[in-house]
């Protein structure tokens, strides 16, 4: 009787684990499926199927400079998201500091905050930055890096303290009586332990930077897009395929980042 | 190696001394254990020999250096972590070279120096494995290894065998004595486990709530304890309150009146060491003979530990060798105990 109810409680979740999971998949398989279609409206049942919505994504400027671009701001933001978030969670956790469970929840912030609000609020600091200095903030790429490594540093801050929870810091004393100065101590002993944390926290940052749009839209300048701006862009003219062909490009690449990286790290235990 | 003294050594955190005015000194070679019950300092002391903990004052000196105000990566002391705190991203090659590393021991010479230190600590052909893959007691090894390699001036052991289990703790605590002696290594060891401690020490400290009780041999410990409380820690006593009325002569709080070498003070407490109390007709030639019921009887196997009063206020522990067949005391029984003058030790009353 109870082994009867528990393997019906056992269909009941692995039923909701299952549709749950397909509701997810389900617009990933749409646009994977969309992409290799061969008519230039999207209707169904497909005329028939090709690649050539592959060589158009890859053939189209403001997308290739928009992909280069994002690059670029997400990896330099992603570096200074690790120099700030590095040692902003080994303060957190090693060190008593006024108010560090604020803090703590202020570095993280930016990861609840809607994209829009920080885009507007990013926005209007620009602009007043630029009237009281005179300096070119608004527009520029240091504006747009400094506001996407805002959304990196809450990944690098939870996941580094994450690893730091767990980490015994006695070997840092062995490291330290073997004869290594603090510099060699962390960079020989802690940063090697704390190393899932780094990988996964750059990672993410990395990945919700490259994705990023709401708050991007506010902050990019004249012949400076990022790709979800310049897709964005793209669907207000026309709704072909090329676009599902370069998210296809997007998620195979971070898709593909995710897999190497897990091989060195599991992410599953990090995050 | 060298030798390594602590002056008038002081930690003060806020409110609480965890190192009262301590003064150690070891000669080279020597193997010293601080022993006490947790909290008592011990730990703390090694750690300011380490360079973890700033002392509040006083002054450590290793060899002709003074390095009281030395960070730890400039002392030259080993030290072994109760933890192990081996590298886990290291192989025990790697975790046994780093000492070596930071000194900048060109690498030629450094394989043959980490081979060295695995041999001695038997662990050859394990340079290519990684902590996790070791047992307990081959990861202290490691460890014990990775400070023997850049030849410390002092090897300080934190607690090193207390997480590893009894049988493998005997085997470990030889090979570290043999180590000691055979390389001849000024060592501190920090230990809470008596037995540890009586058979692996050249010399004992004993410490309590940040003070240096006694230091001494583990014979003057036992036999010539400092205070009431070295005497209650270092073996077994039995302790009868009461006081020195007149030299010679103490009076226990039950009215005895019994013969000790001591001159007369206030209240007082006399320690005797179970091994020197006897019974029935072998107490007859002893200066002191007291009846004393049987209480309580332990069956040790090799020891009997018998419980017995003599007054009201007067009780006793007495350990009995376990001869098989003889007549053992049985609770109830009257029967007489008696000691020599000498064996009584008399020492202020602690509150």
């Amino acid at each position: 009787m109870s082994a009867a109810r528990l393997s019906l409680g056992r269909i009941a979740l692995n039923g909701a684990a299952t549709l749950s999971l397909g509701f997810i998949l389900l617009p990933l398989f749409f646009v994977f499926w969309l992409a290799f279609f061969r008519q230039e409206i999207p209707s169904f049942p497909p005329e028939g199927y090709s690649l050539k919505w592959f060589q158009a994504a890859a053939n189209n400027k403001p997308f290739v400079d928009g992909f280069i671009l994002s690059l670029q701001v997400g990896v330099l933001a992603t570096l200074i998201g690790l120099v700030l978030g590095v040692p902003a969670s080994l303060a957190l956790m090693r060190h008593r500091i006024a108010l560090g469970p604020a803090i703590n929840t202020l570095l993280l912030l930016p990861l609840v905050m809607p994209g829009i609000v920080l885009g507007t609020s990013l926005y209007v600091f620009q602009i007043e930055t630029e009237i009281a200095t005179g300096l070119p903030v608004m527009g520029s790429l240091g504006g747009l890096v400094a506001a996407h490594s805002l959304v990196v540093i809450p990944w690098v801050v939870k996941l580094v303290t994450a690893s730091l929870a767990g980490f015994d810091r006695t070997i840092e004393e062995a490291a330290q009586n073997l004869g290594a100065g603090p510099w060699t101590t962390f960079r020989r002993v802690t940063l090697p332990s704390i190393r899932p944390g780094l990988v996964a926290g750059s990672l993410f940052g990395f990945v919700t930077s490259f994705g990023n749009l709401e708050m991007s839209l506010f902050l990019v300048g004249p012949g400076r897009t990022t790709l979800p701006i310049a897709i964005l862009q793209y669907l207000e003219w026309k709704i072909d395929p090329t676009v599902a062909a370069a998210s296809v490009i997007q998620i195979v690449l971070i898709g593909a980042a995710m897999i190497v990286t897990d091989r060195y790290v599991k992410l599953s235990r990090v995050v | 190696m060298a030798r390594l003294s602590i002056e008038h050594l002081r930690k003060v955190y806020g409110e609480f001394t965890a190192v009262d005015d301590c003064s150690i000194d070891i000669a080279e070679g020597e193997f010293l254990v601080l022993l006490g019950p947790s909290g008592c300092g011990k730990t703390t002391t090694l750690r300011m020999v380490a360079g973890f903990i700033q002392p509040t004052a006083g002054k450590i000196t290793i060899g002709e250096r003074d390095v009281t105000n030395l960070p730890p990566w400039k002392r030259n002391c080993g030290l072994v972590f109760q933890s192990y705190a081996l590298f886990p991203h290291m192989t025990v090659a790697e975790n046994v070279a780093f000492g070596l590393e930071m000194r900048k021991v060109a690498p030629a010479d450094r394989a043959a120096r980490v081979a060295e230190a695995l041999r001695l600590v038997q662990l050859t052909g394990f340079d290519e494995r990684y902590p996790r893959q070791l047992s307990g007691g081959q990861q202290q090894r490691v460890a014990l290894a990775r400070a023997l390699a850049m030849e410390p001036d002092v090897l300080l052991l934190d607690e090193p065998l207390s997480n590893l289990d009894a049988k493998l703790r005997l085997e470990v605590r030889v090979q570290i004595r043999d180590l000691q002696r055979k390389l001849g290594l000024t060592t501190i060891m920090v230990t809470h486990d008596q037995e540890e401690a009586l058979t692996m020490a050249d010399r004992l400290v004993v410490m309590e709530k940040g003070k240096v009780r006694q230091i001494g041999t583990q014979r003057e410990l036992y036999e010539k304890p400092a205070d009431r409380f070295v005497a209650g820690f270092i073996g077994r006593s039995a302790f009868l309150d009461g006081a020195m009325a007149q030299a010679g002569h103490f009076r226990s709080g039950g009215g005895l009146d019994i013969r000790c070498n001591a001159p007369a003070s206030g209240p007082a407490t006399l320690a005797l060491r179970p091994e020197r109390l006897a019974i029935g007709a072998e107490a007859e030639s002893c200066a002191n003979r007291f009846p004393a019921r049987v209480e309580h009887v332990s069956y040790l196997g090799a020891l009997l530990d018998i419980d017995v009063r003599l007054t009201e206020q007067d009780r006793i522990l007495l350990q009995l060798p376990n001869r098989q067949g003889a007549a053992e005391p049985k609770p109830g029984d009257m029967i007489t105990i008696g000691w020599a003058e000498d064996a009584g030790l008399v020492y202020p009353r602690e509150p």
